[in-house]
């Protein structure tokens, strides 16, 4: 074990039925980087994350973090350990209000969650809390709004406030700028290292110019095992890499 | 966009304060309604009327369709019955007996059911309920099909004789207020916060460390506890407890009632069983009796199929799309 890694997970694989979605998968995330998961469709990255968080469980193989083996524990008690993941679809609660939906994470802590002879408004001091998480999304003017009505990128931020509410050690975040325009990825991007200022993130992004922006370190899956493994000069010009990304080569020659 | 934040932020504490007032006035309504309309008919009412409340709680606050929740209502009548005959409990104590074992017997089905979704947490608690009735069928204590006969309404703290329907009617409107303020605490609670969460995105509630499994079993106790202070409570009433309300039939009729009212709201099970008892006790005794079912399914066919939201749901969409601006500008 070493200390300097904050996730480890040593010949991970998953099998479904005569499918092998991952395949002997060794991943050491060192503290305090911001490491990115990428390949090319099916290559097994969401499979990855959906393992590391529980969502599914492994075949064989363990995943450690901070040095525990959390191979066997459930999903919530994962996230209560400083392991917060985020999803590939925007994961908010659509019909409470923007303030709301920060209150519910910062609620976790709380330990008042199965007080259900108190009223709602003991939750209302943890709104100053909540209204500076969304200060630092840009967010602060959309407290009272009911989520639903946000644009996809704000949902985005929301979700990533949310998520920070909880304080993990370490973010996953499937694919942060999916589906959002040029303004909103630069937006996005800038919020993920300001986040990463004093913790550990690995995501998952097909958008190479945000991974060769904010990448330490970039592990490349193909069908589902590890290609290589490296910084984005490493990684970009590994010619098995660009085999396997024949399509989005040129691409990341316009990204660089 | 500002004034959406305005009108956001202005009208959920009114909101509050309109809920309150209504909530005062309905009282009101109770205190004086037995001068008008037959106790016995009323306590009937109240008691299918906290009954459905206490199935909302699962099917419109968390998002679960139980098909089992007849055995939580027998239960407390069955218990309370016994308790009351036997060891001639106070009936406020009877209540108490009753709605506690039916919390245990709660903790047992969910314990076994909540991790299971859609058609199948249904299944599994239909086939529960089933294995409960087959049991009071068989239990010496019940009377079997004959039912639990001459249970005895006793005295109040031992003061008051609830043999009095006036007396029995202000005791079973204050049991259902109490059962109503349940409900209407857990769902605006830092525990129904958590809940309507995982209504809405339950993987994303799991994400934020919630073991949402203990949520629902926390939820599914209180809603079994509830349905079964609604059973005891009918015991006392009718002084008889009898396998109709172990039936299948049962937990069908109760989300008859409140898919009719509709569910989710706080009041739409409560309307949901004033329809419903009414239309029964209208035909019961007429020559249409024979014909109840069918009567039943054409309504509910119809609720089904026009307004969805059920008599509440609809009533508060107008209330909104009328008389609040919060949408403007969408």
């Amino acid at each position: 074990m070493n200390n300097n890694y904050i996730l480890e997970t040593h010949h991970l694989t998953k099998e479904f039925k005569g499918f092998t979605a991952v395949d002997d998968v060794s991943l050491n995330i060192q503290r305090g980087h911001i490491h990115a998961l990428i390949g090319p469709n099916g290559a097994g990255k969401t499979t990855v994350f959906n393992l590391l968080t529980k969502y599914l469980s492994p075949t064989s193989g363990t995943i450690l973090f901070n040095g525990r083996d959390i191979t066997a524990i459930e999903s919530s008690a994962i996230a209560r350990q400083g392991l917060v993941r985020s999803f590939q679809i925007s994961a908010v609660f659509p019909n409470l209000t923007v303030l709301e939906n920060v209150r519910v994470a910062l609620q976790q802590r709380e330990g008042n969650s199965f007080h259900f002879w108190k009223p709602e408004s003991v939750l209302d001091r943890l709104n100053e809390r909540a209204e500076q998480l969304l200060e630092s999304v840009g967010l602060q003017d959309f407290a009272r709004v009911v989520t639903v009505d946000l644009s996809y990128g704000r949902k985005r931020a929301l979700e990533i406030a949310t998520t920070l509410a909880l304080d993990p050690e370490m973010l996953l975040l499937d694919e942060p700028t999916q589906g959002m325009g040029q303004e909103d990825v630069e937006r996005t991007a800038n919020l993920i290292r300001s986040v990463a200022d004093n913790r550990t993130i690995l995501m998952v992004e097909h958008n190479l110019k945000v991974v060769s922006q904010l990448a330490d370190r970039i592990t490349v899956l193909q069908r589902g095992a590890v290609l290589t493994e490296g910084d984005y000069a490493t990684v970009s010009d590994d010619p098995r890499v660009r085999e396997a990304y024949l399509g989005v080569a040129a691409d990341k020659e316009t990204a660089a | 966009m500002t004034t959406q934040i305005q009108m956001n932020a202005v009208t959920q504490p009114r909101q509050r304060g309109l809920t309150l007032i209504l909530i005062l006035g309905l009282i009101s309504v109770g205190l004086l309604a037995p001068l008008v309309v037959y106790p016995v008919f009323l306590m009937k009412f109240l008691c299918f009327a906290l009954f459905a409340c206490a199935f909302n709680l699962m099917l419109g606050f968390v998002g679960m369709l139980s098909f089992g929740h007849a055995a939580f209502l027998a239960t407390g009548g069955y218990i309370t019955g016994y308790a009351m005959t036997h060891f001639g409990l106070t009936p406020e104590l009877g209540v108490l007996v009753g709605t506690l074992a039916s919390a245990i017997l709660g903790f047992v089905f969910g314990k076994l059911s909540v991790k299971r979704e859609g058609i199948y947490f249904a299944m599994v608690t239909l086939a529960l309920a089933q294995l409960v009735f087959f049991f009071y069928l068989q239990a010496d204590f019940t009377g079997g099909e004959n039912g639990m006969q001459g249970i005895p309404r006793g005295e109040l703290f031992g003061l008051i004789d609830l043999n009095d329907n006036l007396n029995m009617y202000y005791f079973v409107l204050a049991v259902f207020l109490l059962g109503f303020f349940v409900v209407y605490r857990t769902v605006h609670s830092p525990f129904g916060q958590v809940l309507k969460a995982i209504r809405e995105n339950e993987p994303r509630a799991v994400s934020l460390g919630y073991s949402v499994g203990n949520y629902k079993l926390l939820a599914f106790v209180i809603s079994a506890a509830l349905a079964g202070m609604a059973g005891s409570t009918k015991a006392l009433v009718f002084e008889l407890e009898s396998l109709t309300d172990a039936h299948w039939h049962m937990s069908g009729e109760v989300v008859l009632m409140t898919l009719l009212g509709g569910m989710g709201t706080l009041f739409g099970p409560v309307v949901g069983a004033a329809i419903v008892i009414a239309i029964s006790t209208l035909f019961s005794g007429g020559e249409l009796g024979n014909y109840i079912h069918i009567i039943m399914g054409a309504i509910f066919v119809m609720c089904v199929l026009s307004f969805r939201r059920g008599v509440v749901g609809e009533f508060q969409r107008v209330m909104a799309r009328n008389f609040s601006a919060s949408r403007v500008g969408k």
